[in-house]
């Protein structure tokens, strides 16, 4: 039987069946709920009640700390969300149930998407508790309705990314306690970002870094609608970095996989 | 086995020893892993020293040359809050793969199975806990309690890593699963934001301020902070060693009822 054979039909059930998989073993663990929904809100209240006298320096661009850090809890969340989808796929290699999979004929292609399908899908789950919760706050819609999408938008393919970062280490190292490196990997990233304040408060090496990290471009494309208008200017460059990121983690994962089912 | 006689208490510490250098040595064997401990801490250090010079300004902020000495004990503390909850971790991994079952076959005692793993978490805290203070001081931060307090930090550091490792033990002992334990790590991550570590609670405000306040790791950060920024203080001492150690002692019992419970469950 070849991929031919099976064709996108078959593809489309795979990925159809981890995607679904994922989600019910979240309800199958509610100890597994905790990082994917809980982590972002205590993030965005975190961060916005430690930070909130950031507001009081001059410059800082909004006078509601919510509107500046909401997008950053909920991008975080999705980096979770992401990491989690493939610390699924550890658990399922340690377990053996991924050798299983492997046996089964057609393209190892709907396995990788079906896991990336699913953190992403589960990464909406935090999107709307940082948003609800940031409401209750006092986010403001500057840039009206559309605001809410960039952050569905950008969520999704951060939670994508970083599933397929995740993927990349866990087909290689095949364990959970590899998850970690990832997890700080995620966690620097943002770090190393305009994520908790501008970058005209940053100085040194890290005003450099934060200017050529990607993520900054995909915090500015999702949070400009709580700041302001929506602009094309301030929407390609986040597109563009979510593109690119997810081309190269992508080839990446696939390589990884390959060679694991090799 | 009897723990209130001498000669079980000598073959609990004999087995506990043994385990923790089991840890211990799992842990210099994958070294790549006890990285993450080490580079993030300071990661956010650097960031938050070039990103919050502005901050240090504001009325109510704690008089400091630099946001480096203010950050210096959040850093300890997330350092070794990485290796706690791979004790937590390392544990769910026996029950998983049946070495925990093994062990409970084996004529050891019960406190030595945890002790053991929570031992070898210590030992690499405190190595952490001194690179740490080394590094920062290289970069010009200063600990004005001198080598005295430098050292009641890594202490309370260790003492804090006990605590927070028996809480793992406790989920690993209900899960018997290293991704639910692992999901603690974001969790102690947390509690840290939620606290004095990044900013005074001088600068917060309203429920989150008295959240902060009431949060452990205050209580903890606070006179460990005023060692470094103030200088020696028998009551900051006490304070910075005392609360880790009641946190330990409730965690660890509560890992041992768990262990308990289990043991009697199977």
């Amino acid at each position: 039987m070849t991929d031919r054979t099976l064709g996108l039909g078959h593809a489309g059930s795979v990925v159809s069946a981890i995607c679904g998989r994922g989600m019910r073993r979240i309800g199958a663990r509610p100890t597994l709920i905790m990082p994917v929904l809980l982590m972002p809100l205590i993030f965005v209240i975190s961060f916005t009640g430690a930070f909130g006298s950031l507001t009081r320096v001059e410059g800082y661009g909004t006078d509601n700390v919510f509107n500046w850090m909401a997008v950053y809890a909920a991008l975080q969340g999705a980096v979770f969300a992401g990491v989690g989808g493939a610390s699924a796929t550890a658990d399922d290699l340690e377990n053996g149930f991924f050798d299983r999979l492997l046996l089964t004929p057609g393209s190892r292609v709907p396995i990788l998407v079906g896991t990336v399908a699913y953190s992403a899908l589960r990464s909406m789950i935090p999107t709307t508790g940082v948003l609800f919760v940031s409401a209750l706050g006092g986010l403001s819609l500057a840039g009206g309705p559309l605001a809410l999408l960039t952050v569905y938008v950008a969520t999704c393919g951060m939670a994508a990314v970083f599933c397929l970062v995740g993927l990349t280490v866990v087909y290689r190292f095949r364990t959970m306690r590899s998850m970690i490196l990832v997890q700080v990997f995620g966690f620097s990233s943002m770090f190393l970002s305009t994520g908790q304040v501008p970058i005209h408060f940053m100085n040194g090496w890290l005003h450099s870094v934060a200017r050529v990290n990607p993520i900054t471009n995909v915090l500015r494309f999702s949070r400009q609608g709580f700041l302001g208008d929506i602009t094309w200017s301030m929407t390609w460059p986040g597109l563009v970095a979510l593109g690119g990121m997810g081309l190269v983690s992508g080839a990446l994962s696939l390589r990884q996989l390959k060679r694991l089912a090799a | 086995m009897r723990l209130d006689s001498p000669t079980g208490l000598r073959l609990a510490s004999a087995q506990t020893l043994a385990l923790t250098r089991r840890s211990v040595v799992s842990e210099w064997r994958q070294l790549g892993n006890v990285l993450p401990g080490l580079v993030f801490p300071l990661l956010l250090a650097a960031v938050y020293t070039h990103q919050f010079e502005r901050v240090i300004l504001l009325p109510g902020f704690p008089a400091v040359d630099s946001f480096l000495d203010f950050v210096l004990p959040a850093s300890l503390l997330q350092s070794v809050s990485f290796g706690a909850t791979e004790a937590g971790t390392e544990l769910a991994r026996d029950i998983e793969n049946g070495f925990f079952d093994r062990l409970r076959a084996s004529p050891c005692a019960r406190l030595p199975l945890l002790m053991g793993r929570l031992g070898g978490a210590m030992a690499v805290a405190a190595a952490k806990g001194v690179l740490i203070v080394m590094i920062f001081l290289m970069f010009g931060a200063e600990i004005a309690g001198g080598p005295a307090a430098t050292v009641v930090v890594v202490a309370a550091a260790v003492l804090i890593v006990l605590a927070i490792g028996g809480l793992g033990q406790v989920l690993a002992i209900l899960t018997g699963n290293q991704e639910a334990v692992n999901a603690t790590f974001p969790l102690v991550f947390t509690s840290i934001f939620m606290s004095s570590a990044f900013f005074p609670t001088t600068l917060m405000s309203g429920w989150f301020r008295q959240v902060a306040e009431a949060n452990p790791v205050t209580w903890i950060i606070d006179p460990i902070r005023r060692l470094i920024l103030e200088g020696w203080s028998w009551s900051d001492v006490g304070q910075a060693l005392g609360v880790p150690l009641v946190l330990s002692v409730i965690t660890v019992t509560m890992a041992v009822v768990a262990l308990d419970r289990r043991l009697g469950a199977t």
